[in-house]
């Protein structure tokens, strides 16, 4: 369906080849990957090659669509809806329901794309060195290219079935790369726990789309044509005033119970710590930057949804930003006592993932998206600093206590990006966290939930202070363990290690020398990386006024009433977009004559006097933890050490943390095993009391009959006469003897060889 | 009608060398993952012969659980994944004139019994509801059957695989 | 489209399968084979039951889809008993049923 502007207050959009053809851009590393599985492994590189040049590809395309639509929003007149661009093919038919399945190109697509294409390009050029000699390097690539189409096709979808393809590529690839290296049991695990937290909420996404359809269909099919599938067919739905209240609160919960299991929001994100098994190249792609951002994404992409659903920008907050607030501080908390880097950064994602949460669930879609944008930058260049750190220096040991401190005198290139990447997920000024962070707390304030907003404040004063301690033991202090040249091997089994795998690589090529900066194919990735955390918070520069707002511009979906008319066929519709930007009823009443895609929301002023004080709290974080660090870690100040063991209250809340609050246990011992437990229970007495009663029955009554018929018939009547007949057969039966092997294979080949020649005949016999 | 043979052509290809790759192949994991482009291919090919539901039961049933337990079955059965040897009998070569015996027989009867005959063109498709009438209508007892011999089944293979 | 090309399509994966059925040793892919020769099978019911504009094809394919399903839990489960039992699932060390 194309729309065309025919208003004389409107001006034509512009398009282009790159936004025509964006469906290519998943299609690329799905054919990628196809050609690394079948031919792979005869590549001169394995078929690595191949993974790099397919991202390359779709970056190339993806920056190709960014740049056309920018040309398009540009080419619209102020405050008009700008169309995204759709393509559709028909499918599948079905008992009268045509699905159609295409693209569906705008703002969020094209930033998503950009993001997902970018980092997916950089961590395949850096898994060739990380990975360099894996026992399982092309499957490495393929899943990694796989997952990059999937995600791809998630993000450009038209409609939800496409999405549901995406988002269930993306949860077999994540499985299988967090199980990578299988052979250890506890990255095994991880993969099972992942896949089936994962699937728990995936269980909403397919019950909320079933919902969605059917009560949509005959809306979206009567004024837009198309089916209840259709994303944009559901946004103007949900915006219309049509939908009944109660069904779309049930699909928004549905499907929110989907963002979080993928988003790994409280109370589903236990798996997302532990999938920190997997090699660090995919924690930082899939497990920081892009697929956990799927849920986000949901939320984002369906947003009228849950704007109509949860009653956004109501009083009082919603499920949303109770979900994101709770694991904003659950998260962070959460982070102050690993000794896993990775799993210090882990925590740092989720609750990061919470932040994006809180801002849609507060009407702040934008800053939420930008978050995604930025966050992606800085959190897959805290990763793959991790893995530079454990790759090079601390013999694959991801154990800031044990090998960790001292490393900013040996690899000044990581520690200059980690400390750029630090100074971002803080949200210092100008870092591009500092714009996008402070945006969502802002607006979730200035929409008036001022709790929320204090939880924000507390979630950056942790933030900062956990990436202090985080940092600190890391690269300050003295160089422990591995980190001090010691080639330790005892320790090898009790943590994260990454060197499975490596055949001939591995722990032998750093022996003899101590850490070292990691080569050019990992330092270039980190660089790459730190320039954009540093500078990509300035395409929405709110501080510096209107003109620095670019992504406000590009990104967000204006709010105007689409005027569809679909008597006179397609492609005739107009665009009433008179009323000013500001005054758009959508999302607040019913639109009279058109339909809305998206729900005006409101953006908060930027005041200096505000970001001072959270500038402020985040600084004072950073200091109190440094002080803590210095006074724990290296003067080992008497008061301090030791202090969880003697004090009760302090005690009682580090085992908390260090039991995750006990999440997992309740899931696997309680939950599982009550559900599990009376099944099992149950199935066990059928068992033993009807079944074998039933058996044991039968079997004393044969076995009284037979005994019977043993002692009368069998001994005297028919033994004779078996003897007798059983002497003649003996001769005759040696001859065949050979034929009666007991194989069935034998068997089989006899039966059908019989069954073809006397088939043959019949034919021969009847033509 | 064209592309419809382009189609079949191609998807017979895939389907035809699947197959062979699954009596071939020396590593079991792989002989299942070929079976499932073989049971995909059918599934192709009921959707060209206008039997949409029988492809999605092909790809529920087969292509996923039967699959899923065949994977498991190959999980439990052995300890290491990879190449084997001694996946086929010491006198597998008999095999061949077999297969081959038992193809000329069936493809002389099919030559001479259908020739050239074509599939209906413009046929009415066979919807869904038609089976199920048929399913609930004169095929009742077979339905009935079957429902016991899956009953059977999952008790059969409980009582088989339990461990006592 | 001719009948002939679905049909005999089908008698190749059948007679594939028998190949498989005589050749393997291993009980896992000999119930593979039998995988084959009924989807062969089903092949033949479809096609015919679009040559002959009848739903009788298309049950049967059902039936014979839901049979196979109960065939490989059984199949399995036997194989699975049968490697409990001796270590091995390889068919010519089975050999109970040598005259």
């Amino acid at each position: 369906m194309s729309v065309v502007a025919a208003s004389e207050v409107l001006n034509p959009l512009s398009s282009g080849w790159f936004l025509e053809n964006s469906w290519l851009i998943p299609i690329i590393p799905a054919v990628g990957f196809a050609l690394i599985i079948f031919f792979g492994k005869r590549l001169p590189m394995k078929g690595s090659e191949i993974g790099v040049i397919s991202m390359v590809a779709s970056l190339g395309m993806s920056a190709g669509s960014a740049y056309q639509w920018i040309q398009r929003v540009g080419s619209a007149a102020e405050g008009q809806f700008v169309e995204p661009v759709i393509r559709t093919w028909n499918w599948w038919q079905i008992g009268g329901v045509n699905l159609t399945i295409g693209q569906s190109i705008d703002g969020l697509a094209v930033t998503i794309l950009v993001v997902v294409a970018f980092i997916s390009t950089l961590v395949q050029l850096y898994s060739i060195e990380y990975l360099h000699g894996d026992r399982r390097y092309t499957h490495f690539f393929a899943a990694l290219t796989l997952f990059s189409a999937g995600m791809l096709a998630m993000v450009i979808a038209e409609d939800m079935i496409l999405f549901i393809l995406g988002w269930e590529i993306m949860g077999l690839c994540s499985f299988m790369l967090i199980g990578h290296w299988w052979e250890e049991g506890a990255n095994s695990r991880a993969a099972l726990k992942a896949f089936f937290t994962v699937r728990t909420g995936d269980m909403g996404l397919l019950v909320g789309v079933a919902i969605l359809y059917f009560a949509s269909n005959e809306w979206t099919t009567e004024n837009l044509g198309v089916s209840g599938f259709s994303i944009h067919g559901i946004s103007a739905w949900a915006l219309s005033g049509e939908p009944n209240s109660t069904v779309i609160l049930m699909a928004s919960i549905a499907l929110f119970i989907a963002a979080i299991g993928k988003s790994g929001q409280f109370p589903l994100h236990t798996w997302l710590p532990d999938a920190m098994a997997g090699p660090t190249p995919v924690s930082s792609l899939l497990h920081s930057s892009t697929m956990v951002v799927a849920g986000v994404f949901l939320v984002a992409r369906l947003y009228p949804v849950f704007f109509e659903g949860f009653d956004i920008l109501g009083a009082g907050g919603n499920l949303i930003m109770v979900i994101g607030a709770i694991t904003i501080v659950i998260a962070a908390a959460l982070a102050f006592v690993q000794a896993d880097i990775k799993k210090v950064l882990a925590y740092s994602t989720v609750s990061q993932l919470g932040y994006m949460m809180l801002g849609l669930g507060a009407g702040a879609w934008l800053p939420a998206v930008f978050h995604i944008f930025t966050h992606a930058f800085f959190k897959a260049c805290l990763f793959l600093g991790a893995g530079s750190i454990s790759h090079s220096a601390s013999h694959h040991s991801f154990d800031m206590r044990k090998d960790m401190g001292g490393l900013r005198k040996y690899m000044p290139i990581t520690f200059t990006t980690w400390v750029i990447s630090t100074l971002a997920l803080c949200g210092v000024f100008p870092f591009s966290g500092f714009f996008s962070k402070d945006e969502i707390i802002d607006n979730v304030g200035n929409n008036g939930y001022t709790m929320f907003m204090v939880i924000g404040l507390v979630g950056a004063f942790l933030t900062a202070a956990y990436m202090t301690r985080a940092t600190y033991l890391t690269f300050f202090g003295e160089a422990r363990g591995a980190a001090a040249g010691q080639h330790e091997t005892e320790h090898a089994s009790d943590h994260g290690h990454d060197d499975h795998g490596h055949d001939d690589h591995g722990h032998d090529a750093h022996d003899g020398h101590g850490p070292r900066e990691s080569g050019p194919l990992i330092t270039i990735p980190l660089m790459i990386l730190a320039v954009l955390a540093l500078s990509s918070g300035f395409l929405n520069a709110t501080p510096f006024g209107k003109s620095w707002e670019k992504l406000k511009d590009w990104v967000e979906p204006r709010a105007a009433v689409v005027m569809e008319v679909h008597a006179s066929g397609p492609g005739e519709s107009r665009i009433r977009a008179e009323e000013g930007h500001h005054s758009s009823p959508c999302g607040s009443e019913t639109p009279k004559e058109g339909v809305c895609f998206a729900p005006q929301l409101e953006h908060a002023k930027f005041k200096w006097s505000k970001a001072l004080l959270s500038l402020a709290i985040v600084f004072a974080g950073i200091a109190l933890s440094w002080l803590l660090s210095v006074a724990l870690y290296t003067k080992k100040n008497a008061k301090l050490v030791g202090l969880t063991s003697r004090n009760k209250v302090l005690g009682a809340g580090y085992r908390l943390l260090a039991n995750k609050y006990y999440l997992d246990a309740l899931y696997e011992q309680v939950i599982v095993r009550s559900v599990a437990g009376p099944i099992s229970r149950a199935a066990y007495w059928f068992n033993q009391n009807i079944l074998d009663g039933v058996l044991h029955g039968v079997s004393r009554t044969t076995r009284s009959v037979s005994s019977w018929t043993y002692r009368n018939i069998d001994q005297r009547v028919v033994d004779e006469a078996v003897n007798a007949s059983g002497r003649a057969t003996k001769g005759a039966g040696g001859v065949v003897q050979p034929v009666q092997s007991g194989k069935v294979s034998q068997y089989g080949a006899l039966l059908f060889a019989a069954a073809s020649v006397v088939a043959l005949v019949l034919v021969i016999v009847n033509t | 009608m064209v592309a419809q043979n382009i189609g079949f052509g191609i998807i017979a290809l895939m389907m035809v060398v699947g197959a062979l790759r699954v009596v071939t192949t020396t590593n079991v994991v792989h002989a299942a993952l070929w079976l499932v482009v073989v049971l995909s291919g059918g599934a192709a090919q009921y959707v060209l012969l206008g039997a949409e539901f029988i492809a999605i039961t092909q790809v529920l049933v087969y292509v996923g659980a039967v699959m899923v337990l065949f994977l498991f079955g190959i999980m439990l059965t052995r300890t290491r994944i990879g190449r084997e040897g001694g996946l086929n009998n010491p006198h597998w070569k008999w095999g061949i004139p077999v297969a081959l015996l038992t193809l000329a027989a069936t493809v002389l009867t099919l030559v001479s019994s259908f020739g050239g005959e074509k599939l209906p063109e413009d046929a009415a498709p066979i919807s869904t509801q038609a089976v199920s009438d048929q399913i609930f209508g004169p095929y009742l007892l077979p339905f009935w059957a079957l429902s016991f011999v899956l009953l059977a089944a999952v008790i059969g293979a409980i009582v088989l695989a339990r461990k006592d | 489209m001719l009948v002939n090309q679905f049909l005999i399509l089908a008698a190749i994966l059948f007679a594939i399968g028998v190949y498989g059925v005589v050749a393997r040793r291993n009980a896992v892919l000999v119930l593979m084979s039998i995988e084959l020769i009924l989807n062969a099978v089903n092949l033949n019911l479809v096609a015919f039951a679009m040559r002959n504009g009848s739903a009788d094809g298309h049950t049967f394919a059902l039936y014979v889809i839901a049979v196979a399903a109960a065939e490989v839990g059984v199949g399995l489960g036997l194989v699975l008993l049968i490697f409990r039992n001796r270590r091995t699932i390889a068919l010519d060390e089975l050999s109970e049923m040598k005259g």
